[in-house]
């Protein structure tokens, strides 16, 4: 269905980014320019919301079988012999639900900006920005080809960077911003060129295509059905170079790595909080950095041919999860914590694609954006509210002053590490049970156990360093009394106070009224996606589970379902019972890991394991207490505190070397020495023919007159050789 | 026997020769023009030489043609001289180096 609606969600974003920056630049009204700001992000959602619930709409609620995209073809782009991309988007339901929470979420931080920025001569420039970003997403996520959602990808990164240095003069800023982009490029290299390969592999199956649906009218197929009648390509390492769907899939990923900051692309996450918090917030933790994890799930029909592939995924992932979680530990800033969890949970999310998990990836994805976010505009609420001092060191003992900040964190704390029911909970106890039970879509049957250890010592880990991060905060002495020099940071925009020591104050209700929906959020929203096992009889349902599961791929083994266009999940046994429970389904292939089947010994596994998460959480938390709530500046091992010093290895590998080839090699060898070589050769050549040929014309009379005779000599000799021996007979 | 066309062509290209060097190698003006005079006259000989040779009037006249274009040119070339001199207060051609008088 057309509906021309549908291009109104990227386009309010955009205008309101254009009239902030023209007219809001003149005016320098706040408030005009944070109603503009806030109102076209309201647009979108309200547009969004809409276009997915109404009835026929994208997410096609009642109807379990139907996957039509809400489609609204804008012009075409390009349209060259065989490769079109246009410029159209399609809201289907996995893009529905991307746009659900993008809007929301980022409505709630807009709004929550509008309170952090007062105050700042850049107003207008922040919000035109972060329109823009919003624009990008959004067109990234509902683009309905590459190349278009290509254009967003970038249009994030793009956004990305000029938020992160929206503070002009500090030069970590700058420094930080440059960092995050050159690495998101590192990536996109990875992306066009999966891109590409893609393009030429459905040029070889006969149907070139980079298209994401089926659209009859502009005779374009998804690029999902073109490939799905190839076979599963074998598990091996040789896979990965074979130039088939496992190169793709691997391509792809490393885009996804650079966008969402996974091992050996995540430096720039943390160095990215040099940005102002809202800006964390809406970008590197709800919205851009799941980017990545959006493409590998609207590509799961090229993932579950690649199980090489999604192996290697499962693998980063689980490794980038563990990795960051120990670093976020022995971080003393509060921001930098909030980074490396994000990191972490990322990491997460793709061990869930990577074990075929894909709509559980998704669910954490949501829970993610609300708890995530809750605790970045938390933290931002606390560093305004102490003056704009970010070092848990000097915090502590500040839940008296700033209750409703408090309180609202507690709920993320409690979300992030796992505590039922909040959020955090059902999504994470899903992707570990899925990691656990997933025995074929991997190697060998204990990596899925030793995946899911990692994964449950992360969630360990991650418990720990949060309750840290709130026992600095919120409870104990209230260490920045002890300070006594002026603690201006260079990112304070705030000319006030020269008195010592600041009182921390709660912030205003525009940045806690979106802290209270979001907390209400991080309670309240994992109960969309409360699995079967953890369900009182299937109640309530895996919504999340049942509006994705038909536009989610699996093993070609079942019947014609890595492609979006078909009619409905198989029944292989009678019809499901109208009465309560999921409808029984169960998929043909055991590749697909026993989400469908309730069979009692599965029920009780997981209902075990989420009852271990549930300990491990309480054992983090309570350990986290105990420890730091005696010694809340615990001294962390130095290695942790330094990240591994994979900054600095970066620096000595990488970044010298091509700093010093670039200097060395291609300035002074390539540009001055042969470049400019050949240039001043050229001129001197010309200079020595000069001054040899110069004589002619010295002004030397008598040379002239010799020159006329020899030249006389030259024609007579001619002629005589001519005459004496060419001529003769 | 009497003298063989052979030796009057050697007179001619001896004096020739010497004219034409002392074109190149004399410095004084009127020096130069003067081997100028000695070339045209060597010339001349070998024309009449020919012309006497081969019983050919042809020769003789075109010694007039030489004659007349060789006064013309000295009348000319003197008056150049004349001028250069008058400017550089020097008869040495080595002088006359650059075209601004």
């Amino acid at each position: 269905m057309d509906n021309n609606l549908l291009s109104l969600i990227i386009f309010a974003p955009l205008a309101g980014a254009a009239v902030n920056w023209f007219v809001g630049r003149r005016l320098r009204n706040e408030k005009f320019i944070g109603l503009v700001a806030c109102g076209s992000i309201a647009v979108s959602t309200v547009i969004a919301f809409y276009l997915a619930l109404k009835s026929g709409g994208a997410l096609h609620l009642g109807e379990p079988g139907n996957t039509t995209p809400v489609f609204d073809h804008l012009w075409t782009w390009i349209q060259v012999g065989k490769f079109r991309a246009d410029f159209g988007l399609a809201m289907d339901r996995l893009s529905g639900t991307y746009a659900l929470f993008v809007t929301f979420v980022g409505f709630l931080i807009h709004v929550f900006a509008v309170g952090y920025m007062r105050g700042d001569t850049g107003f207008y420039r922040f919000f035109a920005y972060l329109n823009l970003f919003m624009f990008s997403m959004l067109t990234l996520v509902l683009a309905d080809n590459f190349l278009l959602m290509f254009v967003g990808w970038e249009g994030v990164g793009l956004c990305s960077y000029l938020l992160i240095g929206f503070y002009t003069d500090l030069k970590e800023a700058g420094d930080a911003a440059k960092k995050a982009f050159i690495t998101n490029r590192v990536g996109d290299w990875g992306f066009v060129m999966g891109v590409m390969l893609l393009f030429f592999l459905t040029s070889a199956d006969g149907k070139p295509s980079i298209s994401f649906f089926d659209q009859p009218l502009t005779g374009v197929t998804s690029v999902f059905n073109v490939i799905a009648s190839r076979n599963i390509e074998a598990f091996g390492w040789d896979a990965i170079f074979a130039g088939g769907l496992t190169s793709v899939a691997l391509l792809l990923f490393i885009g996804a790595a650079g966008k969402s900051a996974q091992i050996p692309l995540y430096v720039w996450l943390p160095d990215a909080m040099a940005g102002p918090t809202p800006v964390s917030a809406l970008i590197h933790a709800a919205t851009m950095v799941t980017a990545g994890v959006y493409m590998i799930v609207r590509c799961s029909a090229i993932y579950v041919h690649a199980p090489t592939a999604l192996f290697i995924v499962a693998v980063v992932g689980a490794a980038t999860a563990l990795f960051a979680a120990t670093i976020g530990l022995a971080q003393n800033d509060i921001k930098k914590v909030l980074a490396y969890s994000t990191i972490s949970q990322l990491g997460y999310m793709f061990l869930a694609c990577g074990v075929g998990a894909f709509t559980a990836a998704i669910f954490h994805v949501i829970t993610h954006a609300f708890f995530k976010a809750l605790l970045f505009l938390g933290s931002g609420s606390v560093i305004a509210g102490m003056h704009h001092e970010q070092d848990m060191r000097r915090m502590g003992g500040l839940k008296k002053y700033m209750p409703i900040t408090f309180a609202t964190m507690l709920t993320g704390w409690l979300a992030i590490s796992g505590i039922p029911i909040f959020a955090g909970f059902f999504s994470k106890d899903e992707i570990l049970w899925k990691t656990w039970s997933a025995g074929n879509a991997l190697p060998g049957p204990m990596w899925s156990k030793a995946l899911w250890a990692v994964g449950a010592l992360t969630a360990l880990l991650t418990a720990v360093y949060m309750t840290r991060m709130m026992v600095m905060t919120f409870w104990g002495s209230e260490r920045f009394r002890e300070v006594h020099e002026d603690e201006h940071d260079a990112a304070a925009h705030f000319k006030d106070d020269a008195h010592h020591v600041h009182e921390p104050h709660e912030s205003p209700w525009l940045m806690t009224a979106p802290l209270v929906v979001l907390a209400i959020l991080s309670t309240v929203g994992g109960l969309i996606g409360v699995s079967y096992a953890l369900s009182y009889h299937g109640h309530p349902e895996n919504y999340i589970d049942r509006t994705l599961e038909p536009v989610i791929a699996k093993a070609p083994g079942v019947a014609a379902e890595a492609a979006e266009h078909e009619t409905g999940p198989q029944w292989l046994s009678a019809k499901p019972q109208a009465v309560d429970g999921p409808p029984a389904f169960i998929s043909l292939d055991e590749h697909n890991p026993g989400e469908a089947s309730h069979s009692p010994e599965e029920i009780r596994e997981e209902r075990l394991l989420a009852l271990l998460s549930v300990l491990i959480a309480l054992v983090g938390i309570g350990s986290g207490f105990v420890i730091f709530r005696r010694r809340p500046l615990l001294q962390l091992p130095r290695i942790l505190e330094n990240k591994y010093y994979v900054d600095e290895i970066y620096d000595a590998a990488i970044i010298n070397p091509i700093k010093v080839g670039s200097r060395e090699g291609l300035w002074k060898l390539f540009d001055v020495g042969v470049i400019d070589g050949v240039l001043h050769s050229l001129g001197d050549a010309v200079k020595e023919t000069g001054k040899v040929v110069r004589h002619l014309q010295a002004g030397f009379v008598r040379g002239y007159a010799a020159i006329i005779l020899l030249g006389a000599l030259a024609v007579v000799a001619f002629f005589a050789y001519y005459g004496v021996y060419a001529l003769r007979p | 026997m009497g003298p063989q066309l052979s030796w009057y062509l050697a007179l001619s290209a001896v004096l020739f020769t010497i004219g034409a060097v002392g074109v190149i190698v004399k410095r004084n003006v009127i020096a130069m023009f003067m081997c100028i005079e000695l070339m045209l006259n060597a010339v001349n000989l070998s024309f009449v030489a020919f012309s006497s040779f081969f019983q050919d009037v042809t020769g003789q006249l075109f010694v007039f043609i030489v004659m007349t274009v060789a006064a013309a040119e000295a009348a000319v070339g003197l008056g150049i001289i004349i001028t250069i001199f008058r400017n550089r207060e020097s008869l040495d051609v080595d002088d006359a180096n650059i075209l601004k008088l």
